[in-house]
């Protein structure tokens, strides 16, 4: 293993917040203007289905949000817990494909 | 509070001695409006106790030597005037924090100094005899940065505040950082690539959280976190272009 | 005794770390519901009917609020460490703090 990982790690964490700024304003603006009145599923998906853009950007977003959720609870868990070993990468590898499978598959039951 | 016995001001100072931080002597001192925290241990040492042990070489700031927790916060003794430090007629002096204690206020300094090296904070001379020497202009950009960060001293203030240290002692900390960032600046320094990968190993520039604790400790109001956002870039952009 | 904790940019950093780990434990929550679309549009209205209640809404402005106090600071981080740094960027944490109150506030009026 490179002694250099560390420093990958952290430039993924950088890199996925370059996005997630994009994603996230996009995603704010959209959803003050997407819940007025209240919303419901029919509503909700009257806007997504077929929709393969909204398929293509939330995807991303999920993918960045993982990505960046993921590295940063591994960096709380080792300075403020002191969880180094081998259970925590285990851990944080699950955690970031949970929120994938999860995320895409939503994403897909939205879109398709 | 200052006491005044026999129309004579004093002050109370609690000093740790020995080496775990566990105990704490206290000394009724005579105030004087322009002593130094140094010259009141000289005091103490010279008149009171000579078991006291702490480190000064040059006394006018130049060496980096007697730094030391003065009421929780590091801070250069030397030129340090009490009655600045004084809460509540009060002095606490006790080590660095994040260092070794070796006895009193005198801290192991050898962590901190390997760091430097491990960080590459040492000039790198070309390997061949260079025919032309590169001119570096005062007003080129490149040395202006370097000139931000040249004069540290050593003093270890930087390091004893950072909370990264604290929290992962294998962390280069700020003062190896900041001198690193000064030799990427230097056109005569020749180690380019090896010095970026020195200081983006496990402790590396990375671990920053950029609290600017360091920033608000240094003695001469140098800018740690300014330099090792500098390391962040340059390693960052030569990562990602493959040279390293 | 910790007597080191007198800059706001400690301050900035733990409020960064502490509302990062909270999205964090959030996101999974956020994307299950979403995919409740993958079992029928009735299950997904009956969570929404459940959401519409004003105590949701409130906790869902103060996410909205954590968000954006994350992205501001976030975005103030990435200034310090990918541009130049200047002496105006103490500033941003104030930004960060009134533009997190904003869009809480925002959000509470598009959600009522």
């Amino acid at each position: 293993m490179s002694n250099r990982l560390e420093f990958k790690i952290w430039l993924a964490h950088r890199l996925s917040a370059m996005a997630l700024g994009l994603f996230v304003v996009v995603h704010l603006a959209g959803m003050m203007i997407a819940i007025q009145g209240g919303v419901s599923a029919q509503e909700i998906l009257g806007r997504t289905s077929g929709n393969y853009v909204f398929g293509l950007f939330y995807s991303l977003f999920v993918l960045a949000a993982a990505t960046h959720a993921s590295i940063g609870l591994r960096t709380v868990a080792r300075e403020v817990l002191g969880w180094k070993g081998w259970s925590a990468g285990i851990l944080i590898i699950c955690f970031f494909l949970a929120l994938n499978i999860v995320g895409v598959s939503a994403i897909g039951g939205l879109v398709l | 509070m200052i006491n005044m016995a026999n129309n004579k001001q004093e002050i109370k100072v609690t000093i740790a001695r020995g080496q775990l931080g566990v105990d704490f002597e206290s000394f009724t001192v005579p105030y004087d409006e322009e002593q130094t925290i140094l010259d009141l241990l000289t005091h103490i040492q010279r008149d009171v106790d000579p078991t006291l042990s702490y480190r000064f070489a040059c006394r006018v700031g130049m060496c980096g030597s007697c730094a030391m927790r003065v009421n929780g916060k590091p801070r250069w003794t030397c030129r340090t005037l009490v009655r600045k430090a004084l809460q509540d007629g009060e002095l606490r002096l006790e080590p660095l924090s994040n260092f070794k204690v070796v006895k009193d206020l005198v801290v192991d300094m050898e962590q901190f100094f390997d760091k430097w090296q491990e960080a590459k904070g040492r000039f790198e001379p070309s390997e061949s005899p260079v025919q032309e020497f590169a001119p570096i202009k005062p007003d080129n950009a490149k040395r202006q940065l370097a000139d931000e960060a040249i004069e540290c001293i050593n003093c270890g203030c930087c390091y004893a505040a950072c909370d990264v240290v604290a929290s992962n002692p294998d962390y280069l900390g700020p003062a190896a950082l900041n001198r690193a960032w000064s030799l990427v600046n230097d056109a005569k320094d020749f180690a380019g690539p090896e010095r970026l990968k020195a200081v983006s190993g496990d402790g590396g520039c990375q671990n920053c959280h950029t609290n600017s604790q360091c920033v608000a400790r240094c003695p001469l109001q140098l800018n740690p976190t300014r330099s090792i956002a500098g390391l962040k870039k340059e390693v960052s952009l030569a990562t990602l272009k493959g040279q390293i | 005794m910790n007597t080191n904790r007198d800059k706001k940019e400690y301050w900035a950093s733990f409020v960064q770390r502490w509302s990062g780990v909270l999205l964090a434990l959030f996101l999974p929550a956020h994307f299950t519901v979403l995919s409740l679309v993958l079992q029928g549009e009735q299950v997904l209205d009956g969570f929404l009917y459940w959401a519409d209640a004003p105590i949701v809404k409130f906790a869902e402005a103060g996410l909205v609020g954590l968000l954006a106090v994350h992205l501001l600071g976030g975005v103030r981080l990435l200034v310090i460490e990918f541009f130049a740094w200047k002496e105006w960027q103490g500033y941003l944490i104030s930004v960060a703090g009134t533009g997190a109150m904003a869009a809480g506030c925002l959000f509470l009026l598009r959600a009522f």
